[in-house]
């Protein structure tokens, strides 16, 4: 069994425990390659998405993995639910835990807010992204991507590139390179990057060249509008001029690097569309494996009679 | 505890052989019989019946291996994660004779799962089960077709097969706990 | 119910007098006759009286709290003049200086009058600061002369910086016709940002917005500059930085009338206990890292602060117990003063025991210019037992506030208040 009841995020999370999550998700790549997608395994275990913040694709790709494995899904979304009339937080995460849920798949705006979930139900939490602090399910399925295409995540030289402070895909990442050894760089404009990022035992460099010749592969960052509260960015030709990852760029370096990018894109600004659809990036090798590896967690975590008192 | 060796390397590999022309003479047209191997040790078993019955009328019959982890009806209770092996079927099982191949049949839960896992990959025509060891005590209505030794055993005692490919010698033991 | 009004003859007896005010310690009892000081000395019990044995303890004055929100009138379900006050005496404060940011605010002479006649039956002294603008919106200057009058000691926008350095400049002027300071609440709301927690390693690693303490200290030197080019009386309020220290330390050198404050939150915790993303530890100024801590008990040692101050800040449980970025900000700090700032400051950093009762009750004093003078003969009797070589475990039962947003509860604290008797009443928090 994993260490931890939850997966709250990667910070001091157990390298051994990453690696068992990832070769469970190799598994279950397989299941999704067969005829008909689906193992009993929780069957009869019942799971919300608490969707606090609005995303359709890591709540797909939570439900796709939670019906492989025979699991009842629900959906709340905070909009079609009573949080509009001022139920509180408790109120409304209690009010979920009194209906007998095993697993709750939380995404919410504020940081630390799964880990205010554990202070009101007993079942197992799993954070679908904090605000500006971690998206742990996504890390895995970014150290999956990078495994399958380099077979080890040890020494591997991994360039992130955009907006890191708000970035929860990053910080994420970050933690989980370091715990399996990787190397990481951060690029990207240096007003976007936290004051005290190399504590974590990450470089930075503002010259996107310099980081493309020295790293295995990029992870490339959506701009994120919304998360900006005032005009941090000049503009996107300027971003795009500076730290896009253009057809021209990928051309003018000689090595096969491989490209990522979490999604949704911003086609012509971080990444031109001719790269993300190119032999390069793994994109949607990467969606594939995000269902594999989500069905790895939802399995490895609500599988397993719970112990008295737990 | 006390061991006692009920087959050897000679006594399996003439098993083997016997099972092979049995599982022959039972489908006639080997053509459409496929191979599954349920790990760990019915795949090596189901890789030297592949061996002999190739030897014994040239073809070489399809053969694919089957972790059945994720089938298993007693994930929830089980507080371990089982070592997953992984699934291996590359083709499609429509209206194939699917042979299972595995070490010793017991309480059949083992088998219930596979015929389940099985479904995921097509409709075979037949499916039938091939054992090195029986030795009863079945928990579900589940017979095999061609079984190597009936070893019936009492409480108390279990059998032990032993293979060169995964262990480190060919062998079935009986082992009886001592009170 | 730990307070009663004295109806007979108070005697504390066997205990040492520490005197901040005169520096004296002396062994000695204390006679309180109709809730005055009637006796200092060795003398035997009066008839009918209640005999409070102080062997091993010290007595002292009772402690003076700058700065407070007991937030009547508006959120009586957080705390009342009347809840404060108990929580008050339970931490051995017999007086106190409450916040003007109430609802509506303390913004007007009828309010301040308001404060001044509820306060009449508190049993420890409360003083209202006034608002040093309209609605605290930051454009426009009180009455500063009129409340004054009514009993205002001091005046505040606190809670809200006066973001505008030419309404801080109009009002520390206007401050110079009635002589009080003025006590700013210093970060500036530009820099601060959407900041939840000092912006530091930690902010990073909780993906919490970070403010940083240039926040504070950019506005420190502005007030600082401004109270120096006027000429005016300033009191710089819970301070939480080392940059902050610093400034407020060179500008004491050549100006006289320069006070601060510090908390005892801010002596206590570093930013790392926030790991836990614990809302009781959401402050505004928020609690900085161990070098900042440092410098405020440096600070503090050295005079560069002039005395403690609570900032005790009550929240109901549902105004608390959200998600950070929504919970209030604030903690009650009352009961648990005395226990933590004697920890920090004696035990771990050896002060002196005098030094730091002066830091809870005449230093305070003269800021205000209260009366400190406390074991004169004939003075209304203000006077706290306490124990401070105490060690004990601070829990819920020793919260008197209406509210309990405390990170306190299950700390171990050194030194722990016995008996406070003010305006007649005596508490017994044993």
């Amino acid at each position: 069994m994993l260490e931890n009841k939850h997966l709250l995020g990667l910070e001091g999370y157990p390298g051994k425990d990453i690696q068992t999550i990832i070769e469970t998700a190799f598994n279950f790549r397989e299941v999704l390659d067969r005829p008909i997608k689906k193992v009993p395994s929780l069957q009869g275990v019942t799971i919300v998405n608490l969707f606090f913040e609005n995303s359709t694709r890591t709540r797909i790709s939570f439900e796709l993995a939670q019906k492989r494995l025979s699991a009842d899904t629900v959906n709340f979304s905070a909009s079609s639910s009573s949080l509009k009339k001022g139920e509180s937080f408790k109120d409304t995460s209690q009010n979920i835990e009194a209906m007998k849920i095993d697993a709750v798949v939380m995404r919410h705006p504020t940081p630390g807010a799964p880990k205010h979930l554990t202070n009101f139900i007993d079942s197992v939490i799993i954070n679908a992204g904090d605000g500006t602090h971690e998206h742990p399910t996504q890390a895995i399925l970014d150290m999956m991507s990078l495994y399958e295409k380099f077979g080890k995540l040890k020494g591997l030289k991994v360039g992130i590139i955009g907006d890191i402070i708000h970035s929860r895909v990053a910080l994420s990442n970050i933690y989980g390179l370091k715990i399996m050894g990787a190397e990481v760089t951060l690029c990207g404009p240096p007003n976007l990057i936290p004051k005290n990022i190399s504590e974590l035992g990450v470089k930075y460099s503002k010259d996107i060249d310099e980081v493309m010749e020295w790293a295995d592969a990029l992870n490339v960052l959506r701009i994120q509008k919304e998360r900006m509260g005032r005009g941090l960015v000049p503009s996107t030709r300027e971003y795009r001029s500076f730290f896009g990852i253009t057809s021209e760029r990928l051309k003018n370096h000689k090595k096969e690097i491989v490209i990522m990018h979490p999604g949704p894109m911003n086609r012509g600004v971080e990444i031109d569309g001719e790269v993300a659809d190119g032999d390069q990036a793994i994109i949607l090798d990467q969606v594939l494996n995000g269902v594999a590896s989500r069905m790895a967690i939802l399995y490895l975590l609500c599988g397993g009679k719970k112990v008295e008192g737990e | 505890m006390e061991k006692t060796v009920i087959m050897n390397q000679e006594a399996i590999s003439r098993t083997i052989t016997r099972l092979c022309h049995e599982i022959i003479e039972n489908n006639g047209d080997c053509r459409d019989i496929v191979l599954i191997g349920i790990h760990n040790r019915g795949v090596p078993i189901s890789e030297r019946i592949q061996i002999k019955i190739n030897d014994l009328v040239g073809v070489e019959l399809k053969r694919g291996s089957l972790d059945i982890t994720f089938h298993r009806d007693d994930y929830r209770e089980r507080l371990i994660v089982p070592e997953i092996k992984g699934t291996d079927i590359s083709f499609s099982l429509n209206d194939k004779i699917v042979i299972l191949v595995d070490d010793v049949l017991y309480s059949g839960r083992t088998v219930r799962a596979a015929l389940d896992e099985l479904n995921s990959f097509g409709r075979a025509s037949k499916v039938q089960l091939a054992v090195l060891v029986d030795r009863g005590h079945r928990e579900l209505p589940i017979k095999a077709d061609y079984v190597g030794k009936n070893i019936p055993t009492h409480e108390g005692e279990h059998v032990d097969v032993t293979l060169k490919e995964t262990d480190d010698s060919d062998s079935v033991f009986l082992i009886r706990d001592r009170d | 119910m730990s307070l009663e009004k004295i109806s007979k003859n108070v005697m504390l007896k066997g205990g040492t007098i520490i005197d901040p005010y005169h520096k004296k310690e002396y062994k000695s009892d204390v006679l309180i006759k109709d809730g005055k000081i009637f006796e200092i000395g060795d003398f035997d019990p009066p008839k009918s009286c209640e005999i409070i044995d102080c062997k091993g303890k010290i007595i002292t004055h009772g402690f003076c709290d700058l700065h407070v929100h007991f937030r009547e009138p508006g959120r009586e379900d957080k705390e009342t003049l009347q809840t404060g006050s108990i929580a008050a005496m339970a931490g051995g404060f017999t007086r106190v200086c409450v916040m003007p940011n109430t609802n509506p605010p303390l913004d007007t002479p009828e309010s301040i009058n308001f404060i001044i006649k509820k306060a009449e039956d508190a049993p420890i002294h409360i003083h209202p600061i006034g608002a040093v603008s309209k609605g605290q919106d930051g454009k426009d200057i009180t009455e500063m002369g009129l409340m004054h009058k009514e009993g205002a000691v001091a005046f505040s926008d606190d809670g809200l910086p006066i973001q505008d350095g030419g309404i801080m400049r109009i009002a520390l002027e206007y401050s110079k016709l009635i002589d009080v300071p003025i006590i700013n609440h210093a970060e500036d709301e530009c820099l601060r940002d959407e900041g939840l927690m000092h912006e530091g390693t930690i902010s990073t690693r909780l993906g919490l917005p970070g403010n940083p303490d240039l926040a504070e200290s950019s506005m420190v030197h502005r007030d600082l500059e401004l109270a120096d080019f006027v000429g005016a009386k300033i009191h710089i309020p819970h301070v939480s930085s080392a940059k902050a220290v610093d400034l407020i330390r060179k500008m004491k050198k050549h100006k006289d009338d320069v006070t601060a404050e510090v908390t005892p939150h801010h002596l206590f915790f570093n930013d790392e206990d926030l790991i836990s993303y614990d809302t009781n530890l959401k402050v505004g100024p928020p609690i900085r890292t161990e070098n900042d801590r440092k410098s405020l008990i440096d600070a503090v040692k050295d005079g560069t602060i002039d005395c403690i101050a609570t900032d005790h800040a009550p929240h109901t449980i549902e105004d608390k117990e959200t998600t950070f970025d929504l919970a209030a900000f604030g903690m009650i700090g009352l009961e648990s003063c005395f226990g933590t700032v004697n920890k920090v400051l004696c035990k771990d950093s050896k002060m002196d025991l005098m030094d730091l009762i002066s830091f809870l009750t005449n230093r305070p004093r003269e800021i205000m210019g209260f009366d400190c003078d406390l074991f004169s003969v004939g003075s209304s009797a203000e006077i706290v037992v306490i124990d401070p070589e105490q060690a004990w475990v601070f829990s819920r039962e020793n919260i008197k506030s209406r509210s309990i947003n405390s990170p306190y509860i299950g700390k171990e604290l050194f030194g722990k208040v016995q008996y406070t008797i003010s305006r007649s009443h005596l508490y017994k928090s044993v």
